[in-house]
């Protein structure tokens, strides 16, 4: 069965999906934590302005898709901070602009052929070794980032307030974290593509979140989880011959309810001891 | 009861606050000195800004107007060596944490950036519980806790850093009167050992056993560093007559006036 990682495109592929499903682990699950899963999704979508923008220009097209999602996490960050009940118009606006954007700037790109599906589903068996580098250093960052501030990252994430006035600076510790949700991003674009990453980040946390309530081991978990869900989708689609993104996302879809389902049945609820 | 002696150190010291939200006056020119050692009841109705007064002595807020002062210097730099227990919003009730590590989050301002919460940090967090009865609880996750259980688990969070001065926003909102008792004796308890204790609170009736001074605010501020409320100023404050109990006197209620 494992054969199949005779070939160097496959152990890329699964390279990446390791090394994505430890950033996704970690930063997902402060994502999950903080409640910052639209604000994610923008990014995402924000991202694809810099594509666009890459492709007009014929800069690498990553380099662009980090220029858009860093500068739209950067935006983002100062209006959910600074004037909070804007917030949710503000990440819708700049979701929508930054796609819109991208799409123009395609339209008036001459002769551009590169397929956009692979930026908005993904493509796994495609990440050339320079995107797996990126990945690695990506991955000590984040390891690094929630090492040496795990206690400031639970505070700011538990009680923002409280955390400020012990003396945490947590203005600079959210704009670390949506910074790190804006690279995650950039590199999940290659994996699961723009649309699907919200899924790839809030998924493995959420189970993980159902049976454990330690932030650290959540983030343990749900990249243990997020390496079984990529290499399931990875294998599934190699086989049926399917877009790999979206099973991956799948794979980690029914887990998820599946994990809702064992949660409920393995503890009664309150009702069911009373009754 | 002992008065406070007039030769002890100011530990908050307002003057002339003013503080709008958008074009609505929160607080207007407020003037407050609360001295080391103090038992502070700031009441008010709903609205009337006392969280608004709290979060600016704490330096969270900045007002448009005045100046701020705790323990001598601008809040931002000796918030680090107050206490302070938020009012109890249930927004983040589920969030996935221990109870331990709520009171570790108290030794936040001891220990600096990337280091670590050491052993003698865990002891102290797990003795301040203890204090408070709660050692039973110290695995549990804080979202399994009943709202009197949480609350004093804020009040440990809080304690454990041993500040010298300690706000308390709403602290008994959610509680029932054997919890509150409970927790106003231990604020008590800490408040004879030196520690200056500030209690926001719309409860007019259960804080007067306990406090020294009142502030009354509702938009402006009725002092009384005698701790005694009279109909004139509990009425100026909230508006209308309301309930009141005999300072000093538990459980004694004067009737609702015409």
């Amino acid at each position: 069965m494992f054969d199949i990682f005779h070939y160097e495109f496959m152990r890329n592929a699964l390279y990446a999906g390791i090394l994505v499903s430890i950033a996704c682990g970690i930063v997902g699950s402060l994502v999950v934590v903080n409640r910052l899963s639209s604000l994610s999704g923008g990014i995402a979508h924000a991202a694809y302005g810099g594509l666009g923008l890459a492709a007009f220009f014929k800069w690498p097209l990553l380099a662009g898709a980090m220029l858009f999602s860093l500068l739209s996490s950067w935006v983002m960050g100062y209006v959910t901070a600074e004037k909070k009940e804007r917030a949710d118009t503000t990440v819708g606006v700049i979701w929508a602009i930054g796609m819109a954007f991208g799409i123009l700037m395609i339209d008036l790109t001459k002769g551009y052929y590169v397929d956009l599906m692979s930026y908005l589903f993904g493509s796994i068996l495609a990440v050339p070794f320079q995107s797996i580098v990126f990945m690695a250093i990506l991955d000590i960052l984040i390891l690094c980032s929630v090492m040496f501030l795990y206690k400031e990252l639970v505070g700011m994430s538990y009680d923002e307030e409280f955390s400020q006035i012990s003396g945490v600076p947590v203005k600079m510790l959210y704009y670390l974290v949506l910074i790190l949700i804006a690279l995650c991003i950039v590199v999940l674009i290659r994996v699961v593509g723009l649309i699907l990453v919200i899924a790839l980040f809030t998924i493995p946390a959420s189970i993980a979140e159902l049976f454990t309530r330690k932030l650290g081991r959540i983030m343990v978990i749900a990249s243990i989880l997020g390496m079984v869900f990529t290499l399931c989708g990875l294998l599934l689609s190699f086989y049926f011959n399917l877009t790999s993104g979206a099973t991956i996302i799948l794979v980690a879809g029914v887990c998820y309810f599946i994990a809702l389902m064992i949660k409920k049945f393995s503890k009664p609820s309150y009702k069911q001891v009373q009754g | 009861m002992d008065t406070l002696s007039t030769n002890k150190e100011p530990v908050i010291e307002l003057l002339d606050v003013s503080y709008k939200y958008a074009d609505e006056i929160v607080l207007d020119r407020i003037t407050l000195t609360i001295k080391e050692g103090d038992f502070v009841g700031i009441i008010g109705p709903n609205g009337g800004g006392k969280t608004t007064l709290l979060r600016i002595a704490l330096g969270v807020l900045k007002p448009q107007m005045g100046t701020v002062k705790l323990l001598g210097d601008v809040p931002q730099k000796t918030r680090i060596r107050a206490g302070y227990i938020p009012q109890e919003t249930s927004s983040n009730k589920w969030f996935p944490i221990s109870v331990l590590d709520v009171v570790l989050m108290g030794l936040l301002s001891r220990r600096p950036l990337f280091h670590r919460y050491t052993k003698s940090d865990r002891k102290k967090a797990s003795a301040i519980l203890d204090e408070l009865k709660l050692s039973h609880l110290v695995n549990k996750s804080i979202g399994d806790l009943s709202g009197g259980q949480r609350q004093k688990v804020l009040l440990a969070r809080a304690l454990v850093s041993e500040p010298k001065i300690l706000f308390l926003d709403e602290p008994t909102a959610s509680i029932d009167t054997l919890g509150q008792d409970e927790i106003y004796e231990f604020l008590l308890r800490i408040n004879k050992t030196g520690t200056t204790v500030v209690l926001v609170t719309h409860n007019v009736g259960a804080v007067s056993t306990y406090i020294r001074s009142v502030a009354c605010i509702n938009k402006s501020l009725f002092y009384h560093p005698d701790g005694i409320l009279d109909e004139k100023s509990i009425t100026a404050t909230f508006g209308c007559p309301v309930d009141i109990i005999a300072h000093g006197l538990p459980h004694r209620v004067y009737h609702n006036h015409d």
